[in-house]
């Protein structure tokens, strides 16, 4: 099984602008993506990706994972992001608009090929590929199982609904078979599933609320497109205090009992077995990440 | 070269300054005992009968003897509203008075007119707490004036007007209400502004004292704020300032997230010190992240059901919420930014007007400066031995202002700056700033976006800190991070010319400002 990174929250920045790349490291989310898709213009995709190569070579940016966006292969400039960016040391990547198997596997041998030319070990460059139509929501499974490169797929509503003709509401009802369903193959998958950006970000509540409804289902992280939207996510994705105390004395429990590969115990009252430790484990995992134990 | 001495901040200064005197160096923020006693005006008596009103005011100037060589001083409660210094230096001006020293508590850029009554001759001195725009520009740049500026923090002014070391011959005050004896206060009228703080050690001290006014009532006026056995003669004027420019958009919680950022992080600290607690006095600047840090506070309060004493300083409309939210018992005011903080100031008694001198002079019986537990500035510039500069850009132009930096930062328990890390590819931190307006022995702890820094002297805080799991970084640590981004900035070359003279609070010399080499 592939050991899940935390990301709870990845900051969309778009590309172009020099000062958020400074910035955006310092409101501390899990992850950040630089978008070379649809917030750079078609006249500027050549710059952004240079701010970018040259970004990722002089900036240090700690603990936080740095994603571009690239722009999809079938356009002139997919190939080009790839090849400029990877060896300037960019690791990870989502690929917008995936719709089938052979678009990662078209992904995966161009970065096999980069990685060789640039004597970067193979393998070493992930993909998350990015569900936003029907198709890609169709195919999510044979998309998440195409390469062990992929170490995520997350959803984009906006595409989405315009495909499917219907409006995107604050309540979401229209993208619950799609956020279902990508949850569902993250899992059987063992990667992770993130959520759809939430765009009024004067809409906390709002926000909050869809936040909490996408770890319901089982994502594991959220994009965000505005700063102010990281403490809300991490706030929703992080464990309680209570969630992590209680965890952690199933798991001492277990131990104590020896059950870690089998068997029931009661923990103040309550029946432990397998699926519990297992849940005990991801909260235990989770608040490691988070940086709360 | 003329004789030079270090300070206590390691800033070589003459010993004498042309246009200023001898020098007192900087020797430490509570070092300077005053002596002596306070300065008096003139004795003066007024007859049944008389009258204060004056048809004009150019025969409110005549009246009060104005001549050549004198002082005069205005107060900025209208800020970048205020019309009273240009209409008053008109008629100076047809008068044909010259050689004049404006003592103003403040010149905005409302006050650019005042750039002629420079260049012509008809002032030649400046005392004041900020300065920016195109008068600052020329004196920076090109040395239009002979004598230095002398800056002054608004507790250092209440100081030296009070102690008479400035003698104003001449003060004028914009009145937004005042009876036929001259009765005023700042908050009532179509120009209110609000408390009339920094103007009552001017009426208290002057030789003359002419007030301005575009609501005269009868007498007597049942809410006084200065009262008339100060007031020589009063003159109505079509208007003294239009109160909604007085600090635009500086009221409001800002919306950006790096100032936000910054002032939550500032907040985690107040509450690590521990000082948040019932009780407890605070202070924080106006706009950016300052003033959000009290958004921050004001959800800890509200969470921990905290109240606290006062809060002071320039009141905005934020503050007013805090008091009328029951967050805090009082206010303290000098000096009031909107409408909304001058209509509480009229109808909640719990919202107190202070004089500057009440607010910040380092030598009188106990001022409010003095009582801070908690206090947040920010600056333009801080070094590694936690002096801060608001006054001058890194390229050695006035821009800004002292204000109650030295003041509250000297009187308050802790004093948190906080300050973007960098601003436009400039960085915070350096090993030298461009002026020293506060020193870093007042300062305790630094908030940037990037990281926390303690001053070693605070080793309690520094502890609190870390209890609360804070991660704090050593400032030269932190100067090397942001400037490995920015890299070190080519420093400013200067004339010989001192143009400014930065006085702390208590009348030493904290630093000179020299001439831009062009």
């Amino acid at each position: 099984m592939k050991e899940k990174e935390l990301c709870r929250t990845m900051l969309f920045c778009p590309a172009t602008n020099p000062k958020l790349y400074l910035d955006a490291p310092t409101f501390e989310p899990d992850s950040i993506i630089f978008d070379l898709e649809d917030a750079v213009k078609y006249d500027e995709k050549d710059s952004a990706r240079e701010l970018l190569a040259e970004a990722l070579k002089f900036l240090e940016f700690g603990k936080v994972e740095i994603y571009a966006r690239i722009n999809p292969l079938y356009t002139e400039f997919g190939e080009i992001d790839v090849r400029r960016l990877v060896p300037a040391g960019l690791r990870k990547m989502r690929l917008p608009m995936c719709e089938s198997k052979e678009q990662v596997i078209e992904l995966s041998k161009l970065l096999e090929e980069v990685e060789k030319e640039n004597g970067i070990e193979v393998g070493s460059c992930k993909i998350q590929a990015s569900l936003e139509t029907p198709l890609g929501v169709k195919n999510a499974y044979e998309i998440a199982k195409a390469s062990e490169r992929i170490i995520s797929i997350s959803f984009g509503a906006e595409d989405y609904t315009r495909l499917l003709g219907v409006d995107r509401t604050k309540d979401g009802s229209e993208l619950f078979f799609a956020r279902t369903q990508i949850a569902n193959v993250a899992s059987i998958a063992g990667i992770n599933a993130i959520d759809t950006v939430w765009a009024d970000f004067n809409d906390v509540e709002g926000f909050k609320k869809e936040a909490k409804f996408g770890k319901q289902l089982g994502f594991a992280g959220k994009s965000c497109i505005h700063p102010s939207q990281i403490e809300v996510v991490h706030k929703v994705f992080t464990p309680t205090d209570e969630e992590i105390e209680k965890s952690i004395i199933i798991l001492d429990a277990v131990k104590k009992a020896g059950i870690e590969k089998g068997g029931v115990i009661k923990v103040n009252g309550k029946m432990v077995d397998i699926p519990v430790i297992e849940k005990a484990r991801r909260i235990v995992t989770l608040a490691k990440g988070a940086g709360k134990i | 070269m003329d004789k030079t001495v270090r300070n206590k901040v390691n800033i070589e200064i003459p010993e004498y300054i042309e246009g200023y005197g001898k020098v007192k160096p900087y020797a430490g923020a509570f070092e300077t005992e005053p002596t002596g006693n306070k300065f008096a005006p003139k004795i003066k008596a007024f007859k049944n009968g008389e009258e204060k009103i004056l048809k004009t005011l150019r025969e409110g100037i005549e009246k009060s003897g104005l001549k050549d060589g004198m002082t005069i001083s205005f107060h900025h409660h209208l800020r970048n509203g205020d019309y009273v210094l240009n209409l008053v230096m008109k008629e100076i001006e047809k008068l044909k008075i010259k050689d004049l020293t404006i003592i103003a508590s403040s010149l905005t850029k409302a006050h650019e007119p005042l750039l002629e009554n420079i260049k012509n001759g008809t002032v030649t001195s400046l005392h004041t707490s900020g300065l920016r725009g195109k008068i600052a520009e020329e004196i920076s740049r090109n040395g239009i004036m002979e004598k230095p500026v002398i800056f002054r923090s608004h507790g250092g002014r209440a100081r030296a007007i009070e102690s008479g070391e400035v003698k104003i011959d001449v003060a004028f005050i914009g009145a937004p209400i005042c009876d036929t004896m001259g009765n005023m206060n700042g908050k009532e009228g179509v120009s209110a502004f609000g408390a009339i703080g920094y103007a009552m050690a001017d009426v208290k001290y002057a030789n003359y004292v002419i007030a301005l006014t575009d609501n005269i009532v009868p007498f007597p006026l049942n809410d006084i704020s200065i009262s008339m056995d100060y007031i020589d003669s009063i003159v109505e004027v079509e208007s003294i300032g239009d109160p909604t420019k007085i600090a635009t958009g500086a009221t409001r919680i800002t919306k950006n997230p790096n100032d936000l950022l910054i002032a939550k992080k500032a907040s985690e600290v107040l509450i690590a010190t521990k000082k948040v607690k019932n009780g407890f006095s605070f202070q924080a600047g106006s706009g950016g992240a300052s003033l959000a840090v009290c958004k921050y506070l004001r959800e800890y309060m509200e969470e921990n059901d905290i109240k606290g004493s006062f809060a002071s300083g320039g009141i905005t409309a934020y503050l007013v919420e805090l008091l009328e939210a029951n967050l805090f018992e009082s206010l303290l005011d000098t000096q009031t930014f909107d409408g909304e903080a001058a209509n509480s100031l009229v109808r909640n008694k719990n919202h107190i007007e202070m004089s500057a001198s009440m607010y910040a002079n380092p030598h009188n019986k106990g001022c409010v400066a003095h009582q801070l537990d908690l206090m947040i500035l920010s600056c333009t510039e801080i070094d590694v031995n936690f002096n801060i500069n608001s006054l001058t850009a890194s390229t050695g132009v006035i821009m800004g202002a002292i204000g109650g930096a030295p003041d509250t930062a000297a009187g308050a328990d802790i004093t948190v700056v906080v300050a973007p890390s960098m601003r436009s590819r400039l960085p915070i931190i350096l090993d030298k700033v461009t002026n020293v307006i506060t020193p870093g022995d007042t300062i305790d702890v630094l908030v940037t976006e990037r990281g926390i820094c303690v001053n070693p002297l605070r080793g309690d805080i520094k502890k609190l800190l870390e209890e609360a799991n804070i991660e704090i970084k050593d400032i030269r640590e932190l100067k090397e991070e942001i400037t490995k981004i920015t890299k070190v900035p080519k420093s400013n070359e200067y004339e010989d010319k001192i143009i400014g003279v930065i006085e702390y609070r208590d009348g030493t010399v904290m630093d000179t400002i020299k001439q831009i080499k062009m």
